[in-house]
């Protein structure tokens, strides 16, 4: 079934049950309860999910399989923003032919910069990256402010011409982005005793869009693409005697994950119609290379892994305030009760990037592999328990998964 | 005319002289030694011929068509594959996928985009990289995660990698350096069933004399960047000029 | 003629900061061969420094003062610094006054520390890993770094002025010859300058003129050889980081009076010096600083009203823009070494 090895296939299967349920997966705990702060399964955060989710798949086709690190990735999340907003306001509020575009100019600016970039390798790459992506970032502040809107971000506007949409469909009020009249942002609650579990348009069109963007990069790392990327990983020496050009291949990954950016980029414009020029700063480049290392680079489902864990906590942590702290230690004894609120403070709400640049340490100095590879460690530990009477065959090495 | 053409070659390293007039000409189907003591240009030599070194001057034929200028990835297109001292292969992949990238490399040549399709549907180029395994005695071993091989078979795997190509010129650059006795005789024992079996040629940059000896039809001594004598194995052994220039720096 | 001058004279203060970053970057990179990310956050952290003494010298306890009165008709309650009871009010408000300058003795040892602090406490850990991680891992520190003070000192610019003899501007253009009231130039600016050229000449002379700077340029360029001497380069190489580290900070204390500190200020400043670093010559000291200088009076002409008429936009990505052609016709930078940092 869909061209894919067993192992492959279960994986895929299992996180589109995990994406269709999510809606129910996220919302454990029962509205109103004091658990239900964690609750993650409302709309605008479930699309954020797999929005980042797409971003952090595209990013490892580049940083995972061939090594490059570009530091200028969320360049082309912006590209694919504007370029979306851009369609919404001219031609059509459907979703699709911004999608389109976003991806097919992220594409270009992609093939642009990485044409040059990709002349370098190494940290040259990585600051050459970096200096295009806060050029384009700088250059989208000031002076591009007709095409980006600067500092204010490009926005729709009542007077946008939408030139398919007709005259009519804007009565008074800024149309909502749609897929061929379906609204993005239409929910639907189900009720489940003193649960409520929300379904939303939007979600799920980002989810198929992510299943689908996953199961494309597990056909890349299948396929020969792939194993010439994790070639030029290992060694670009042998690639070149072996008369292969490593350029182009590393210029169609990047090329590839600029798309998946602009995708991504697109997805979040059709979710909320605006584009700001600070989705472009380096920062946010930063992020995707955490939430694909936090997972694992270069192993399939670990950028997925990774966006969401970064982006659950994000919200999770940025809403815990001092009351809520002390209502968790409302246990202790009062002075111990302050202090130990005293302590975490500085990590929480606010401090959540506090909390992220630790954990970004955390990730490269204790699991370079990431999510994954703590994972698989974790298992070989138990099975090693399990079968240390009958273990006679040694572990057998297999590729990255 | 030989498949290797090597005219008036010169290169030079600032002030140093590399390679001074050199002039080889390697003859289809044999395989062809230079040797000569430390610092003499062998190394400068491989190198122009793979096109990781451009010479400053002279020309450099391979099959009736010229090397200079290319990239190492279009000279290898032409039909040369090169074995590096210490053994040069993807540490990160599997013995058996190691062998499928010059597979790929030979069918669809520098660059062909292949992202949808699967590497486990392409059987035809599986059985041929199987095959090759097979001869070179590694078969049992195509599952093995390459890097944590030892230097024996990874000097194998990479020997293997470059005949899956089916090259015309197989350049070798101390295949046996750093090896056991018994690794050593292994590796001429492989590359004497390559020779008999195949219509490849083989140029081979050795120290170790019985190696030479073992595998050349012709031998080529070079010293200070200059070929001193071209001679069968035979004539080589007692020239004076060898002589001369092995054991005259070190009495 | 008076406009090109004032241009570079422009371009110097924020050159100066380029060049002592990019040196500090060259420093740990040419010796220690890792990738800091976090040398932004130690020329905030010094910056901070400035902030933090001028606050310690400001504490004030409450005084009521009879002979004046707030609106309600109270007696004045005025904040009186502890300095004042120790030194008389003259010598206190003087050393308030010099504040900033002050810092730098405070800043030395802080800097110091936290840079050998940092080197034996993760860096020293990431000499044998991939480039890819050391950028990872520091990049990750900076972000904690730049959070902590944003902790403590808020998310917005704290005003910290130079002192009084060195605020206002001077007619620079005249001193030279040049018309009267053509270049005008603030005092402070060149005070930096100043400062900068001392640091980088201290740092050269250091390198230059002691064993102890012998040992470091022969590992710099040739790390294992110098090893194999029986040299205890390790201990060295965290005496370098220590130092790189000091001399970002002095260049982030002395920043303070041209532009208020924030949480942000060293990762703006980390992107550039990067490319800084790049443009000079991975590896190249005197690349570094020839580069800083390069940029910031590239960057303060093509803020001239008449380039950005003729290129709008140009003053906001001059410095990219020189830095991607750099890289691509002269890889190794202008200064670059063979062998340092090839691919």
């Amino acid at each position: 079934m869909f061209g894919l090895e067993k192992k492959d296939r279960s994986l895929l299967i299992l996180v589109a049950l995990l994406t269709i349920f999510a809606p129910f997966i996220l919302n454990p705990f029962p509205e109103g309860s004091a658990m239900a702060q964690f609750n993650a399964g409302y709309p605008d955060l479930m699309q954020r999910f797999v929005i980042f989710g797409i971003f952090a798949i595209g990013f490892n086709i580049l940083f995972g399989l061939t090594g490059y690190l570009s530091f200028g990735h969320a360049a082309f999340l912006g590209v694919g923003s504007y370029a979306a907003v851009w369609m919404f306001k001219l031609l059509s509020m459907n979703v699709v032919p911004a999608i389109v575009l976003a991806v097919v100019m992220s594409g270009l600016f992609a093939l642009l910069i990485g044409y040059i970039s990709l002349r370098r390798s190494g940290i040259y790459f990585s600051i050459l990256t970096l200096a295009f992506a806060q050029m384009m970032f700088a250059l989208a502040y000031s002076v591009l402010t007709p095409i980006t809107g600067g500092e204010t971000g490009l926005q729709l506007a009542l007077d946008d011409p939408r030139i398919l949409d007709g005259a009519g469909a804007s009565a008074g009020n800024i149309p909502v982005p749609s897929l061929f009249g379906l609204e993005m942002r239409d929910s639907a609650d189900l009720v489940l005793g003193s649960w409520v579990f929300t379904f939303n348009i939007g979600y799920y069109f980002c989810a198929v869009i992510m299943l689908l963007a996953f199961y494309l990069s597990i056909r890349i790392f299948r396929s020969p693409f792939g194993m010439m990327l994790r070639a030029i990983k290992s060694n670009q020496q042998r690639l070149n005697y072996t008369g292969l050009n490593p350029k182009p291949y590393t210029l169609a990954a990047f090329v590839i994950s600029g798309m998946y950016a602009g995708l991504a980029g697109a997805l979040m414009a059709s979710m909320d119609p605006l584009a700001g020029a600070e989705r472009m700063f380096w920062t946010a480049s930063g992020e995707v290379v955490l939430m694909t290392i936090l997972g694992g680079a270069g192993t399939l489902i670990g950028p997925v892994l990774g966006a969401g864990m970064i982006k659950y906590m994000e919200n999770i942590i940025s809403k815990i305030n001092s009351d809520i702290l002390h209502g968790w230690f409302a246990f202790l004894p009062d002075g111990l009760e302050d202090f130990v609120v005293t302590i975490i403070y500085p990590f929480i709400g606010k401090g959540w990037h506090l909390t992220l640049g630790l954990i970004f340490m955390a990730v490269v100095i204790f699991l370079p592999g990431g999510l994954v590879e703590g994972g698989q460690r974790l298992a070989a530990l138990f099975r090693r328990k399990k079968t240390s009477t009958d273990d006679g065959s040694p572990a057998k090495t297999e590729p990255a998964e | 005319m030989g498949i290797l053409e090597v005219k008036d070659v010169n290169k030079r390293f600032g002030g140093l002289q590399a390679l001074g007039d050199v002039n080889l000409s390697v003859t289809e189907n044999t395989c062809h030694a230079i040797i000569g003591p430390n610092g003499a240009g062998k190394s400068t030599l491989l190198n122009c011929l793979v096109g990781k070194l451009i010479p400053d001057t002279g020309s450099v034929m391979f099959d009736g068509q010229s090397v200079l200028g290319r990239t190492p990835h279009e000279i290898n297109q032409l039909g040369i594959s090169r074995v590096f001292q210490t053994p040069e292969i993807f540490g990160d992949l599997t013995v058996m996928e190691n062998m499928m990238i010059p597979c790929f490399a030979r069918r669809d040549g520098a660059f062909r985009l292949h992202a949808i399709e699967s590497v486990g549907s392409e059987t035809e180029l599986r059985e041929q990289a199987e095959q090759m395994l097979e001869d070179v005695n590694m078969l049992d071993k195509r599952h093995m995660h390459s890097a944590s091989m030892s230097r024996g078979d990874k000097r194998r795997l990479e020997m293997a990698m470059c005949l899956v190509q089916n090259p015309k010129l197989l350049l070798l650059d101390e295949p046996t350096a750093g090896m056991a006795r018994a690794d050593t005789n292994n590796t001429i024992d492989l590359l004497k069933e390559i020779k008999d079996k195949r219509d490849i040629t083989i140029a081979i940059i050795e120290h170790d004399m019985h190696v030479v000896f073992s595998l050349a039809d012709r031998i080529t001594v070079l010293a200070q960047g200059t070929p001193l004598v071209e001679d069968v194995p035979e004539k080589i052994k007692g020239h004076p000029k060898v002589q001369e220039a092995y054991l005259g720096e070190s009495a | 003629m008076d406009a090109i001058l004032l241009q570079v004279l422009n371009g110097l203060d924020k050159g100066s900061a380029y060049a002592l970053i990019a040196l500090g970057l060259t420093l740990i990179f040419g010796t220690l061969g890792v990738v800091n990310f976090a040398h932004g956050a130690l020329f905030m952290i010094g910056a901070f420094c400035a902030v933090t003494l001028s606050r310690l010298l400001t504490l004030s306890h409450e005084v009521i003062d009879e002979t004046r009165t707030d609106f309600l008709g109270n007696p004045l309650k005025v904040d009186v610094p502890y300095l004042y009871d120790i030194f008389g009010e003259t010598a206190g408000a003087a050393i308030i006054d010099w504040a900033v300058p002050l810092s730098i003795l405070f800043a030395i040892p802080v800097m110091i520390l936290i840079g050998v602090v940092m080197e034996r406490g993760l860096i020293k850990h990431f000499y044998k890993r991939p480039h890819a991680d050391q950028i990872l891992v520091t990049f990750g520190l900076a972000i904690v770094l730049q959070e902590i003070i944003k902790y403590y000192y808020g998310a917005n610019p704290i005003p910290t002025p130079a002192p009084a003899a060195f605020t206002g501007s001077f007619d620079f253009g005249a001193l030279i010859g040049f018309e009267p009231n053509t270049i005008i130039y603030p005092y402070w600016r060149l005070v930096y300058f100043a400062f900068a050229a001392l640091i980088i000449g201290a740092v050269f002379a250091f390198l230059q003129f002691t064993t102890f700077g012998m040992v470091v340029r022969a590992g710099m360029a040739d790390r294992e050889t110098v090893g194999l001497l029986g040299i205890n380069i390790d201990k060295r190489f965290t005496i370098m980081f220590g130092l790189a580290a000091a001399v970002a900070g002095l260049a982030g204390v002395m920043y303070t009076p041209i532009n208020s500190p924030n949480y942000h200020m060293g990762m703006d400043f980390l992107v550039l010096s990067f490319v800084v670093v790049v443009v000079g010559g991975m590896g190249s000291l005197p690349g570094a600083v020839l580069a800083g200088f390069l940029l910031g009076i590239l960057e303060s002409f093509a803020s001239m009203r008449e380039v950005i008429d003729l290129i709008p936009g140009i003053n906001q990505v001059i410095i990219y823009l020189v830095a991607i052609i750099i890289l691509l016709t002269r890889p190794r930078g202008l200064m670059g070494r063979k062998g340092v940092m090839e691919d």
